[in-house]
């Protein structure tokens, strides 16, 4: 069986009491997007950050490529996967060029000093998300989508093969939204990179995502493509909130009944 | 971000400053030596009173001052970087509080020096262990915790400080207030500081550019690739023992290790690689300064190093500060 780039195994992850899920296997092939989905407070960007290693897991392992973090250490770690935090807050001003270079940590040896070609891959990252411009600017007078799109050039600096993204579009206007989205499915579909991504929007996971996760937030889950588990009726269990599936052009969308 | 080229030609600069400093210490005083004297005792040559007064009292003042304001300025940018908070310094953890009940303990009980100064250290390296206890929770510790901790501890310690000075008798007190100002006199040896500087500026700087991660925060840094855990229990450890060291040799010298890391994160970047090497040489060269200005401004009258850090530090970081590039800070 091929290991997939990112699998658990019998994963439960939980914070005191609460148990967000349970037993989960789930894989990761690379060219896949896997949209997790729930309420608010339903263990999202918990399990997320599970999946990064950034946090040990009730029980159950992690493995990325077959190996677990433990074993690859932290620095191989980072040339596999990367993580989109949430929110970020900056406590000492630097410009928006060093904050993409910073992505670049994982591929310098410890008394290397950034390269050309390391300026070069984050200034593609700044252009990639519409940054260019603003390479000078310091990062505490950025907006809140600008710095958003910053955390994400960092990523993309990083070029990891496995993108950890939770709630990717926070912050960012709707040509923004879309521009990312296409971005990440790009990097998948054509490089064959793979992404989890939280999303709050289930008829942009149909759209630009091959799987989804339901995390129901009492311990149960449900996986699958995106064609099988993304249903108005699974949403409105998932929600709590009776929604109308709409569609046209061959999209998806979930409309509050 | 500096190059490599830039970030050796700013510590190059700041090196002649460091040395123009000690010189300057040394000419400067109730006698007057000119540079060719100074120059002369340092290699050996010079000889009488001039040499006398050069190498065994002004020459180990000097590089104690030197040692001892590096070490507080590397601590304190080691300490930001830590709590991620640009007002931390190296005091707001405990560490001077507890050497400051150790140091007035000795001085209540009349032990000399190496009593004074071996009960301070003492009284550190409680502080520390009892604040990297106290902070060590349940699933580690988080900045605010360890911050919160701190300064609690300390000011708890700034309690038994205060009690300690309303007890002591009249005669030990201006010794005791001149201690917890900072204080240079009493200095004596400075090899052990200057050896303990340049072994702390060694181990931090490998991780200087993993630093520059910690500084965004905690997860950002383990997603790139830090090992966090370790490298947060080494920055406590080394710039507690940076502290601890500084403040035994030469009192609670306030405001090098607040100041120095932003004078310097104001004029050249908050790259770690840089940051760190340029802080030891600047905070050194200001304390020096500070020493020699504090026992010529009024001498014979000499008056305590901190009150004059404070004096020039204040001015010169509004002065950088009101200059900053708008939109910066």
């Amino acid at each position: 069986m091929v290991p997939g780039l990112l699998s658990t195994h019998a994963l439960s992850v939980g914070v005191a009491d609460r148990s967000f899920c349970h037993d989960l296997a789930l894989t990761v092939q690379p060219g896949e997007c896997l949209a997790i989905l729930g309420r608010n407070g339903a263990g999202k960007s918990t399990l997320l950050s599970v999946l990064a290693g950034l946090r040990p897991p009730a029980a159950g392992a992690v493995l990325l490529d077959g190996a677990s973090y433990e074993r690859l250490g932290a620095r191989a770690s980072a040339r596999i996967r990367g993580w989109l935090p949430q929110s970020r807050s900056e406590a000492f001003s630097s410009t928006v060029l060093e904050t993409a270079l910073v992505g670049r940590h994982p591929h310098l040896a410890r008394w290397d000093w950034e390269s050309e070609k390391d300026a070069r891959i984050a200034r593609q990252a700044l252009a990639a998300v519409g940054l260019a411009e603003l390479a000078a600017r310091d990062v505490q007078t950025l907006s809140g989508g600008e710095q958003q799109r910053l955390s994400i050039a960092t990523l993309l600096a990083q070029a990891p093969r496995l993108y950890l993204l939770d709630e990717p579009l926070a912050h960012l206007d709707l040509n923004h939204q879309m521009a990312t989205l296409e971005l990440f499915a790009a990097l998948a579909r054509d490089e064959g990179a793979a992404c989890v991504m939280v999303l709050h929007e289930p008829g942009l996971a149909a759209r630009f995502c091959t799987h989804a996760l339901l995390l129901f937030g009492d311990g149960t889950t449900q996986q699958g493509t995106c064609d099988e588990v993304i249903s108005s009726d699974s949403l409105s269990r998932l929600y709590g909130y009776p929604l109308r599936e709409v569609g046209e052009h061959g999209q998806r969308w979930f409309m509050p009944a | 971000m500096p190059t490599r080229r830039r970030a050796l030609l700013i510590l190059a600069a700041l090196a002649g400053l460091a040395q123009l400093s000690i010189v300057l210490a040394l000419m400067v005083g109730s006698i007057a030596i000119n540079p060719t004297e100074v120059l002369a005792t340092l290699f050996g040559k010079g000889d009488g009173m001039a040499g006398d007064v050069v190498r065994s009292l002004r020459l180990p003042r000097a590089l104690t001052g030197f040692a001892c304001g590096g070490l507080l300025a590397l601590a304190g940018a080691l300490l930001q970087v830590l709590l991620r908070n640009p007002l931390a310094d190296p005091y707001v953890l405990g560490i001077s509080g507890g050497a400051g009940i150790g140091a007035l303990l000795a001085i209540v009980l009349g032990l000399g020096v190496a009593g004074i100064n071996g009960l301070a250290f003492a009284g550190a390296l409680a502080a520390m262990l009892l604040v990297f206890g106290l902070a060590h929770g349940e699933g580690g510790w988080t900045q605010s915790r360890l911050l919160l901790t701190g300064v609690i501890v300390a000011a708890g310690c700034g309690a038994v400080v205060t009690l300690l000075l309303a007890l002591a008798p009249d005669d030990q007190l201006r010794g005791m207030l001149f201690w917890l100002m900072g204080d240079l006199s009493q200095s004596g040896d400075p090899q052990l500081v200057l050896i303990l500087l340049v072994i702390v500026l060694l181990i931090a700087l490998p991780f200087a550019r993993e630093l520059n991660l910690l500084a965004r925060g905690a997860d950002i840094a383990q997603a790139l690739g830090v090992a966090v855990r370790p490298l947060r229990r080494g920055v406590y450890l080394v710039a507690s023992l940076a502290t601890a060291a500084a403040v035994t040799h030469a009192g609670a010298i306030g405001f090098i290790g607040l100041i120095v890391p932003h004078l310097v994160r104001l004029a050249a970047g908050n790259d770690q690689r840089l940051l760190l090497p340029a802080s030891v040489l600047a905070g050194g060269s200001l304390l020096v300064i500070a020493d020699t200005l504090a026992r010529t401004l009024l001498a014979p009258q000499q008056l305590p190093v901190g009150v004059l850090t404070a004096l020039i530090g204040v001015p010169v970081f509004l002065f950088l500060l009101s200059r900053a590039a708008p939109g910066r800070y």
